[in-house]
């Protein structure tokens, strides 16, 4: 611990499918203390809990060892420590494949894992009040597979303070992959709201990778972003008083300006007043950013207020089955077409396999169905009012879904439309269908003191 | 000539379970008081209707500056209620973009671009 000392901590990776390039470029000539992969989403880890129910070594995310690979060299070399919650359902599992590829580089790397967030036993203890039902979890008819909490920043801390170079967590809160090493290394306390308030901002900023950047941003017209396939993820310098600038390399595509950084600031955030972590409920009201060079942004103004006694629990329930089928009508008439194969399909999942009807979903792709019916062909080109309807689009790629309680009922959607190239409308082509089993996704609380987060030292 | 949120903002979408977030950047100051005055929850509310299901809340962040919308019911069932496609609602940033504002006491603005 070097107190008043900047610490450099680099975006690695913003969801479980991130590029592994940009990480590799940052570890590389990022000069970075930290190398931060955030890989999961809320339904990343129920997904992940179905692949260790059908095998107990998996469950965690299938690019670890990849990303591993590929940048430990060059984090050895620049002395740079790697914190990621790609451990997902099983954080030992992949705690063990992140030794065994250290082994395989010959570096001398020492792992830690954190783990406490499975909360499966405390839920059905405690029986909690689910989010989305109003109902007690003991209510929900539907089978629960997984309830992970969502740990905070105080046990990648301890891990990174046993030594750890590479740190590998389940589920904890996204900033706290970044405030961890800010508490271990400017050792600040962890009463102080503000400082936990400036380091979850640092956090929010960062956990989407490339969204600080320019990415998810890019509109040609508007918002023009300078070579965005090699886009560059962000880097924070954090001060000892949670001062935070924000760059990039000048070698990388995209952009990191006060607007890049707004998004990112209010993305998924209903209340910017009340950011509720497990570390701190973060006030994000009063930041302003402000470019101080090219790809140089200091962000400042967010402060804290004391922590809910309380944790975020995700809960995982097996949610039966989503089958559909896809095909394209252009052309004179497309419209209508699709129309009429989707009677068709619909009429003959209920009469001929018994689905019901409610359960089947019909979108005319590039009629407006991205916009629910909302805009209808008005959204594609500004031509409003009623004689839209009228306008035939060039083409229609007409989709049907269903979500039902079996894979063979599933299964059926993708048939029938399938089986209009020789029983449906003229001029279908382009058809692709799929299955999938479903996890759904819920929410609830759980007292804090119900929660032991764990780190082990491999 | 009426102008449209396309012509003075840009808008990012989120999403928590059925709940639809919007979050409006104005292109400048000039901007951030058309859209502050204009561009209220009722409008937007207007806008997204008959998806909608309760009251649309908005905050302003006048440090960015920023309006952020929470709207109700929207993604009817979230991302793993619903079987349509774009489950999270992420291209209806865009649907507001097509809101016409209604016009000002003063008449409108030339748009900047």
């Amino acid at each position: 611990m070097s107190a008043g000392r900047t610490v450099r901590l680099g975006a690695g990776a913003g969801f479980a499918g991130d590029r592994i390039d940009p990480a590799v470029e940052l570890a590389q000539h990022g000069a970075l203390d930290y190398l931060v992969f955030e890989c999961l989403g809320e339904r990343t880890v129920a997904a992940g809990h179905t692949r260790r129910l059908a095998d107990p070594h998996a469950g965690y995310d299938p690019l670890l060892a990849a990303r591993l690979r590929a940048v430990l060299p060059h984090c050895r070399d620049a002395g740079t420590t790697v914190v990621t919650n790609s451990g997902a359902a099983n954080p030992e599992a992949a705690g063990v494949r992140a030794a065994e590829v250290i082994r395989e580089l010959g570096l001398p790397s020492r792992v830690a894992t954190v783990t406490g967030d499975d909360v499966l036993d405390a839920v059905r203890r405690r029986d909690p009040r689910v989010w989305e039902t109003g109902t007690r979890l003991s209510e929900i008819g539907e089978e629960l597979i997984s309830a992970n909490a969502y740990l905070g920043a105080e046990p990648v801390a301890q891990a990174l303070a046993s030594g750890a170079d590479v740190v590998v967590t389940g589920r904890v809160a996204d900033p706290a992959l970044y405030l961890g090493p800010l508490l271990h290394e400017h050792g600040w306390d962890r009463g102080d709201p503000t400082l936990l308030g400036r380091g979850t901002l640092v956090g929010h900023l960062l956990e989407c990778a490339g969204q600080l950047t320019g990415g998810y941003f890019a509109d040609p017209l508007t918002k023009p972003v300078p070579d965005p396939a090699h886009l560059g993820f962000p880097f924070a310098d954090v001060g000892p008083d949670g001062s935070a600038v924000f760059g990039k390399l000048a070698r990388s595509g995209g952009r990191l300006d006060a607007r890049t950084c707004g998004e990112q600031l209010l993305y998924e955030v209903d209340d910017p007043g009340g950011y509720v972590t497990p570390d701190v409920v973060a006030d994000f009201s009063g930041v302003t950013f402000t470019e101080s060079g090219p790809d140089r942004v200091v962000a400042s103004g967010a402060t804290g207020r004391a922590r809910p006694d309380t944790l975020k629990v995700t809960l995982g329930f097996r949610g039966g089955w989503l089958g559909e089928g896809q095909i394209t009508y252009a052309g004179p008439r497309c419209l209508d077409r699709a129309r009429l194969a989707a009677d068709i399909v619909r009429e003959r999942l209920v009469s001929v396999h018994g689905l019901d009807e409610t359960a089947v979903e019909v979108e005319y792709i590039g009629a407006g169905a991205a916009f629910r019916g909302l805009g209808g062909l008005a959204g594609l080109g500004g031509l409003g009012g009623p004689a839209a309807q009228a306008v035939d689009p060039v083409e229609v790629r007409l989709r049907v879904a269903a979500r039902v309680a079996s894979e063979e009922a599933a299964s059926v959607v993708g048939w029938e439309v399938e089986s209009l190239y020789t029983n449906g409308p003229a001029g279908g082509g382009g058809a692709r269908r799929e299955h999938r089993e479903i996890v759904a996704v819920r929410s609830c609380l759980l007292p804090v003191e119900d929660v032991r987060p764990v780190v082990t030292v491999l | 000539m009426t102008i449209r949120v396309d012509d003075l903002a840009d808008v990012r979408a989120g999403d928590k379970g059925d709940t639809l977030m919007l979050a409006v950047f104005p292109r400048g100051d000039e901007e951030f008081g058309i859209l502050r005055e204009r561009l209220t929850a009722e409008a937007v509310g207007g806008h997204f209707a008959p998806l909608v299901t309760g009251p649309v809340h908005r905050h302003v962040v006048p440090g960015l500056p920023a309006l952020v919308f929470r709207i109700p019911g929207v993604l009817g069932g979230g991302v793993t209620g619903s079987a349509t496609l774009d489950g999270h609602g992420k291209t209806l940033s865009y649907h507001l973009l097509t809101l016409e504002l209604p016009p000002g006491p003063d008449g409108d603005p030339v748009v900047r671009r």
